[in-house]
């Protein structure tokens, strides 16, 4: 992480692994959005896009302490969350990219998460290795918002 | 937190609404499935989904959506969605889902399209 983002404001949180508990991350989530005066479409894309990252860890990283650990890093033009699980990682190459075409011809449904995270987000960066995994997303504000600049 | 996941269904003349609420998830996802199907088997193919209470949506939960264009697209039916955030609207475009299901701003517009093409 560069110098700028070290002195970001920092929030983290830790969530178990368990159903529906992505919506505490995406709450949080909205609310640091809100206080950043972020506008009300950036605020619902953040709140997607974590959810997706949480249901990543939950189903794919076989965590054995089951927890996902959320940092939010909160700066004068952004807004980054760095979503991690301690679960065995994986090779991005390995993923397919998932399709509407096949998917409603009895081909596979799922698979979607990373791709709304980069649509949904300005930047997506991935960390895997045998320590498990990081997603770390990016939101930039649009110019004119920022309330929370101090 | 049950209320989130609720699902609503009426029957019109010749379609019927489903109606999601807060969070479309699995668990929303497979309720929204099961009175889809229940109504698949009543004969009715022209659906529309209202998703005005929705807020959140996730790719879980429009997996199953998928199935269910699936399904009316095997037996020549039609899904309109209607009420759409600009989030979910959004990511229904990002997934190609438009491809394969209308959407319209509104219920009325729904059923209106639905009439046209009856």
């Amino acid at each position: 992480m560069g110098g700028s983002a070290l002195s970001a404001k920092i929030i983290q949180l830790v969530i178990p692994m368990e159903p529906n508990l992505e919506l505490v991350a995406a709450e949080t989530a909205s609310t640091i959005a809100e206080l950043m005066c972020f506008d009300e479409d950036g605020i619902d894309e953040i709140r997607m896009a974590i959810i997706e990252a949480c249901l990543n860890a939950f189903e794919h990283s076989h965590s054995p302490e089951r927890k996902v650990y959320i940092t939010f890093h909160i700066l004068p033009d952004r807004l980054i969350l760095e979503v991690t699980d301690h679960g065995k990682g994986f090779n991005p190459s390995d993923v397919r990219p998932p399709s509407i075409d096949e998917a409603v011809r009895g081909g596979r449904k799922r698979g979607w998460g990373f791709k709304l995270m980069r649509s949904l987000m300005d930047e997506v960066m991935i960390e895997t290795g045998s320590w498990g995994t990081t997603v770390r997303m990016t939101k930039m504000k649009r110019r004119g918002g920022g309330c929370y600049d101090r | 937190m049950t209320g989130k996941f609720a699902v609503r269904a009426r029957k019109g003349d010749g379609y019927a609404v489903l109606e999601t609420d807060l969070y479309l998830n699995q668990t929303a996802g497979e309720e929204l499935s099961k009175r889809f199907n229940e109504l698949l088997e009543e004969g009715y193919l022209n659906f529309i989904i209202n998703m005005e209470r929705t807020k959140v949506v996730n790719s879980v939960g429009i997996s199953i959506l998928i199935e269910m264009i699936e399904k009316l697209r095997e037996r020549g039916g039609r899904l309109i969605f209607c009420n759409l955030s600009n989030v979910i609207d959004k990511t229904f475009r990002i997934m190609g889902l438009t491809q394969y299901a209308e959407v319209k701003g509104s219920e009325e517009e729904a059923v209106a399209s639905l009439k046209e093409q009856a």
